[in-house]
């Protein structure tokens, strides 16, 4: 297998980091949701954890992305 | 018919002014003419948006003062006590990132924040900033953040490996993270005008499709400048309070 197809394959594979950031984000605004319906009051406080957690969760997908893009266009 | 997409010709750098100093290549570029786009815009919300200084806010008096009081809130919430002295350091970040965002939102514009070099500059600069004001607060006392309380000795020779390498990656995933994001939005943003200028009529979908895609974009460049602000606060309040 020569280079080039092996870092399509590879980029491909790494993309499936992306699953992860995915069931992170739905976890995340899922319990945004659960917790407002139960306290409506505590929404003020709990969003800012609730975007804070999101782009966290995200982060870690996008690594995987990086990583992609690093086996694509830097090796 | 073949697809010509150069989805990632949008990131490429071109020297406006060439100028070379003695061997070094200091031209002025496309990201530097949209950093230097970004200060000017900030200085001028700041400065002339609080000219007045009105005791009853006209509207970009209103939207200066919202953005200090923002970040001014962030720090105290998130940094604790002593953070006050690092208040304009986070709120350049904050700001600077934002705008740079949005800046790139502007179609055929450059995105600074998608140079690996630039988010790494700013992570860089938290980073070693937060370690400095961590050993001259601290001294050699700072080690104890590695060192979590009530840990038996057998689980540390496990454990302050682990916490010394999540310390020591911060900068790569602080500036990743920025990276990433406004790397893959716009590299999306590209891809799916790309099959908007290649097929007939059927092109309402990926512009429709870009349409959303730019519209979460903007939601993701306010949320990317909040987190990059407010993880430099949290890394601070562990440096000055050592939890």
């Amino acid at each position: 297998m020569d280079l080039a197809s092996a870092k399509m394959i590879g980029a491909g594979l790494a993309c499936i980091a992306l699953v992860g950031a995915g069931i992170g984000i739905g976890n995340v605004f899922s319990a945004l949701i659960s917790a407002v319906a139960r306290n409506p009051a505590a929404q003020a406080q709990v969003q800012p954890f609730a975007f804070l957690g999101f782009a966290l969760a995200e982060a870690t997908g996008l690594f995987g992305l990086a990583i992609a893009f690093l086996i694509l266009f830097v090796f | 018919m073949a697809l010509e997409l150069h989805p990632l010709e949008q990131f490429k750098i071109e020297p406006l002014i060439p100028l070379h100093i003695g061997g070094l290549d200091l031209s002025y570029t496309n990201a530097a003419l949209f950093m230097t786009a970004a200060v000017v815009l900030i200085t001028a919300l700041l400065v002339l948006g609080t000219r007045r200084g009105a005791l009853v806010p006209s509207r970009w008096q209103s939207v200066a003062e919202m953005s200090y009081e923002f970040v001014a809130d962030m720090v105290e919430t998130n940094a604790g006590h002593g953070a006050e002295p690092y208040f304009p350091f986070v709120f350049t970040l904050f700001m600077f990132v934002l705008f740079a965002n949005f800046l790139g939102l502007i179609p055929y514009s450059f995105t600074v924040t998608s140079q690996i070099i630039v988010t790494f500059a700013l992570a860089a600069a938290v980073f070693i900033g937060v370690t400095i004001i961590g050993f001259v607060k601290h001294g050699a006392h700072f080690l104890r953040l590695f060192v979590p309380e009530g840990v038996p000795i057998v689980l540390l020779l496990l454990l302050v490996p682990i916490e010394l390498l999540s310390y020591f990656i911060r900068p790569f995933t602080l500036s990743i993270r920025l990276f990433a994001n406004m790397l893959a939005g716009h590299t999306m943003l590209a891809i799916f005008g790309g099959f908007a200028a290649s097929v007939g009529l059927l092109a309402i979908l990926p512009v429709a499709l870009d349409v959303a895609i730019l519209a979460l974009e903007v939601l993701v460049a306010a949320l990317q400048a909040y987190v990059f602000a407010i993880l430099t606060c949290l890394y601070l309040r562990d440096a000055l309070h050592l939890h």
